[in-house]
């Protein structure tokens, strides 16, 4: 199982994503980091290039709605919107319906535990079919 | 084995020690261990400072005046990520964190506006700002010239620690060594002309923040400021022109005998390095004055009451510590942006610790505590063996360069994690006593989703209004100023009062320096 994640945007926390980084690869996951300001575009070219099944976005400075919109609206120009994408970070319970509402698959807010971070992301593999 | 946080092994129960331990000194003389002062909280309290801003100048100045009438004694600035990355509130990158994580802030015009009504010449003002540091310092004098208050008199704190940025926060804008150029020629600056003014804030509270323990908290610290005070006395400036002036940053967890003992470890080790390496005449140049911010990461997003009394632990032990000044996060800061009711009872919880509980009668009270002293004496020696392990690596920067010490953050953070799913580390409401219902979730802070296009629309005007030609002069000036290395404090002047904005000036600078790329963690 291959997993791209990345942090968008301008935020700078990344202490979320390298543990589940770290967590997922311990389960026996390919992972591939892309770091910190990543464009939409660069996100999806990189879970292409790489044949990702998962997507995963890191957002703790409140703005994981529109950053969510515009990798759902890459995926889709660049033909890969059956990539899962998935979105963790400082997300409030009232934002879930929102990004599910634009095709998220799963959303792990503050305060998941990490074995079920990892049970998600992994069942996802082969797109979750 | 029983361990403190940072893994210390702790004993049933602790006598005189084997070995004495370096001398302790009175509280206010050398190596400082008791506190920078003979008095400490029997004469001044500690700042009460707590970090706000968002939205537009006036939503900040608004939440500033309510701080301030609520009894807080200075102001913490928070910026938007656009201003603390050098973007203006147009740029493409900017579009949708304007005003999200703190204040937005384009021109002079916009500091202006943030301190309207207050009182300048009478307020300590902290900025958390690094790599955009120098030019938000230049919008603070030009805001409080035009106010005619004389630049000498303004106090406060600029962050300006590039390197914490690299190594855990994470918002750097150039490579390190135009960052530490930038970094010194405010601290050349501030020496000269601003001698209320802290020009740097030495910072561990983030790598701590980012998963690190206290040990390496500190240890990474005193590293950092051993990487400054080479750089600044390398360029010819004194160490004792400017280290009396060096302020610090910590964190406050949870193990409340080892964050107390720990910033007792950091003066300790301070006055060695500032005495010992660099060859301090002046006593106070290895006096440790330290910030603590309370740790938003220990705070649960479940049962987020519980959070009141988990800050209240960490301000105490900033308090048992000898803090000079204090922020207590907001209960629901794992959730959002603090409510004014959160904040205000962050702020309650300071001022009940500082009134009633009778922990500031006397100075240092945990002094001559078998166990406080022991975690103190091993802290510090552990945590020198840390800056040992990196000048052995080739020194701070090029370690950070590397990735190294990230990694052991990310590594850290990891074994945290670990220990609590493994249930080896308990967190309250979150791996253990969870039943019994959730808190009634707390009402959540509301951000004005108009706060981007009202600050693109003032800009947009503001530009239309300034005198083009002025502006132009300062920005190729400050080119030139770059390329001949000189320091660049007086160009941002200049380039603040033609009503340049903070993106035309980061390009400048990004056009000089390129930009700083992380090196992969793995």
């Amino acid at each position: 199982m291959r997993v791209v994640l990345a942090k968008p945007g301008l935020d700078g926390h990344d202490r979320g994503v390298k543990v589940v980084a770290m967590a997922l690869r311990d389960a026996g996951a390919e992972v591939i980091y892309l770091g910190l300001r990543q464009t939409a575009v660069q996100i999806v070219a990189a879970a292409q290039a790489e044949d990702a099944d998962v997507i995963g976005i890191s957002v703790l400075s409140g703005v994981h709605i529109p950053l969510a919109l515009q990798i759902r609206d890459a995926q889709q120009a660049a033909g890969v919107d059956d990539i899962p994408l998935v979105v963790g970070g400082t997300i409030p319970a009232q934002d879930v319906p929102a990004l599910t509402g634009l095709g998220v698959r799963a959303v792990y807010g503050v305060g998941t535990p990490i074995a079920d971070v990892v049970a998600g992301v992994m069942a996802l593999d082969g797109g979750g079919q | 084995m029983i361990t403190t946080d940072s893994g210390i092994p702790v004993d049933p129960w602790y006598g005189p020690p084997e070995e004495p331990g370096p001398p302790l000194g009175q509280p206010g003389e050398p190596p400082y261990i008791r506190g920078p002062y003979a008095s400490m909280y029997r004469e001044r309290l500690w700042t009460m400072r707590q970090y706000a801003g968002f939205g537009s100048a006036e939503d900040t100045n608004e939440r500033f005046r309510y701080l301030l009438s609520q009894g807080q004694t200075a102001l913490s600035v928070a910026f938007d990520l656009p201003t603390q990355l050098g973007y203006d509130s147009s740029h493409e990158l900017a579009s949708n964190e304007v005003g999200r994580v703190g204040v937005a802030i384009d021109t002079a015009d916009d500091m202006a506006a943030v301190f309207d009504g207050l009182p300048l010449e009478d307020l300590s003002v902290n900025f958390t700002i690094n790599a955009t540091a120098p030019i938000i310092l230049a919008f603070y004098i030009v805001a409080a010239q035009r106010r005619g208050v004389d630049p000498a008199r303004l106090a406060g704190t600029l962050q300006n620690d590039i390197l914490k940025e690299f190594l855990a926060r994470k918002l750097y804008v150039f490579p390190p060594q135009p960052s530490l150029q930038l970094a010194g020629d405010v601290v050349e600056y501030c020496a000269r002309e601003l001698p209320r003014f802290n020009p740097i804030s030495i910072t561990g509270y983030h790598a701590r923040e980012a998963g690190c323990d206290a040990v390496q908290e500190i240890g990474l610290t005193m590293a950092a400021a051993i990487a400054y005070s080479g750089h600044f006395t390398a360029r010819g400036l004194a160490f004792d022109s400017f280290a009396p002036r060096l302020s610090f940053h910590f964190s406050s967890q949870l193990d409340l005998f080892e964050e107390a003992a720990k910033v007792r470890a950091a003066r300790g080790l301070w006055y060695d390095i500032a005495t010992g390496r660099f060859g301090a005449a002046n006593p106070q140049s290895g006096r440790l004055r330290f910030f603590s911010g309370c740790s938003g990461a220990t705070l649960t997003a479940q049962q987020p009451l519980n959070n009141v009394v988990r800050s209240t632990l960490q301000c105490l032990a900033a308090v048992l510590g000898g803090a000079q000044s204090i922020h207590v996060m907001g209960y629901d800061e794992a959730l959002e942006i603090p409510t004014e009711e959160s904040v205000r009872l962050a702020l309650r919880t300071q001022q009940i610790i500082a009134h009633e509980s009778g922990v500031t009668r006397t100075v240092d009270p945990l002094a001559g505590s078998y166990f406080v002293e022991s975690l103190t004496t091993e802290l510090r020696t552990r945590a020198l063996a840390l800056v040992q392990d990196v000048d052995a690596g080739g020194g701070y920067v090029h370690l950070l360069e590397q990735g190294v010490p990230q990694r052991w953050i990310a590594e850290a953070a990891y074994r945290s994690e670990l220990a609590v799913q493994s249930g080896e580390r308990v967190k309250v409401g979150v791996n253990q006593f969870t039943g019994g219902g959730e808190d009634r979730p707390p009402r959540l802070f509301e951000v004005d989703s108009a706060a981007g296009d009202g600050q693109r629309a003032r800009l947009a005007q503001r530009l239309a209004a300034r005198d083009p030609a002025p502006a132009a002069r300062a920005l190729a000036q400050l080119k030139e100023t770059v390329t001949a290395c000189e320091n660049t404090m007086p160009a941002f002047l200049d380039a603040a009062r033609a009503g340049c904005t903070v993106g035309e000036i980061t390009d400048v600078l990004r056009a000089e320096f390129g930009e700083h790329r992380e090196p992969p963690p793995w």
